[in-house]
């Protein structure tokens, strides 16, 4: 019963991009096409619960054992960036086809705040391994869901016939802005 | 004169929110009061200034291959400080910017003016960089943050100019930071052509 509170607070309620406003800069950057959206929401599902598995492990073992808590943030973030580059390495050699599909996405991911939100917050709220797990599993989903519908609106916004002053950023925030609303609506389901 | 053209460019012409849209997260997470958007403007103006200092002098001796791990080191250990000294000295505003001064370190902006700007130039050259950019980001943090304090909650730098009856509350909620944004930009692309 709690993983499922975890996980509808995650995806819906609290959704990590139009809620939390984490993880903005590949939501209005990669969204123009629903195929690339599906490829950056896979890379960010993957490193976010690798990272956040890691993350949880030294936070417990060497921060937390040695009294280091305020080396978090430079803790964090190298073991992000590092994190990475070993994904990259790792899936050139054992999967070329899926670096294929992910392989441009990976080094944005490095400063995609979307990790490092959720590394934080897995600690912030006191979780323990599993929850953390399913916490990052539910965000990711949340994420590539608010990713993938925003990319399929853009898709149509191109062939409408939208007001000058309007055009490419600002009608892209004012769509967001509105599919924020409908979120807002998921508010209480927890 | 030029670098007075350094320092003003971040302002306007440059300015990281409206022109170059960096450092999104921030700009649309903590905005919900005119107060938060400065607090978070100044932390940040803070760790670029600090940052593009050290980047810039320490630029010759790191090999070109690490570059960027050595700059994320740099910033990550200036976030540190701002957080220990907000923690200590305001942690009221602290509490209310909570995830996202760590957050500082993966923003865009600072680790943009590090490789762009400070690891080409001068010490002082990269100080007035990243104060331009600095206070072009607390600017736009802060008018969004006023807008959305004016329409939201009727207040200003929590002064009440009008009654709560009146307010539209949705634009304190998530929501209104992507409308007021939109519209924002769309406002300032207008000037910049006429």
């Amino acid at each position: 019963m709690n993983y499922l509170v975890i996980i509808i607070a995650a995806v819906l309620v609290n959704n990590i991009v139009l809620m939390q406003f984490l993880g903005i800069c590949p939501f209005l950057g990669v969204s123009k096409k629903t195929s690339t959206a599906v490829g950056m929401a896979s890379a960010v599902a993957f490193v976010m619960v690798l990272s956040t598995i890691v993350t949880y492990l030294i936070q417990k073992f060497i921060l937390d054992a040695l009294g280091l808590q305020y080396l978090q943030t430079i803790a964090f973030i190298l073991v992000i960036a590092s994190l990475v580059q070993l994904v990259e390495i790792i899936l050139k050699k054992a999967s070329p086809a899926l670096y294929q599909a992910l392989g441009i996405f990976l080094p944005l991911i490095t400063t995609n705040c979307a990790i490092l939100g959720v590394a934080i917050l897995t600690i912030q709220k006191d979780f323990s391994l599993l929850e953390g797990v399913i916490f990052a599993v539910s965000n990711a989903i949340g994420f590539g869901l608010a990713l993938v519908l925003f990319a399929g609106m853009r898709e149509h916004l191109d062939m409408m016939d939208i007001p000058k002053g309007l055009k490419g950023t600002p009608i892209a925030l004012l769509t967001a802005g509105i599919l924020a609303m409908a979120f807002m609506g998921f508010t209480g389901l927890v | 004169m030029n670098q007075w053209k350094n320092f003003s460019k971040g302002l306007i012409k440059e300015n990281p929110v409206f022109i170059l849209l960096l450092g999104m997260c921030p700009t649309l997470g903590v905005t919900s009061s005119a107060i938060n958007g400065l607090g978070m403007g100044l932390a940040t103006t803070f760790v670029l200034v600090m940052s593009n200092i050290v980047v810039s002098m320490v630029k010759n001796h790191i090999p070109d291959k690490v570059r960027i791990p050595s700059f994320i080191v740099i910033i990550a250990a200036f976030v540190t400080i701002v957080q220990m000294l907000m923690q200590a000295y305001v942690p009221a505003l602290y509490k209310s910017l909570g995830l996202f001064i760590p957050l500082i370190v993966v923003n865009c902006i600072v680790l943009g003016r590090a490789e762009a700007f400070a690891s080409k130039n001068t010490p002082l050259s990269s100080t007035i960089d990243g104060l331009g950019m600095g206070f072009g980001f607390s600017f736009a943090l802060t008018l969004l943050g006023a807008v959305r304090e004016i329409l939201g909650s009727g207040k200003i730098f929590d002064l009440p100019i009008y009654s709560e009856d009146y307010v539209t509350l949705l634009f304190v909620l998530p929501p209104g930071a992507f409308i007021v944004l939109a519209y924002l930009i769309s406002i300032i692309n207008r000037t910049k052509k006429a």
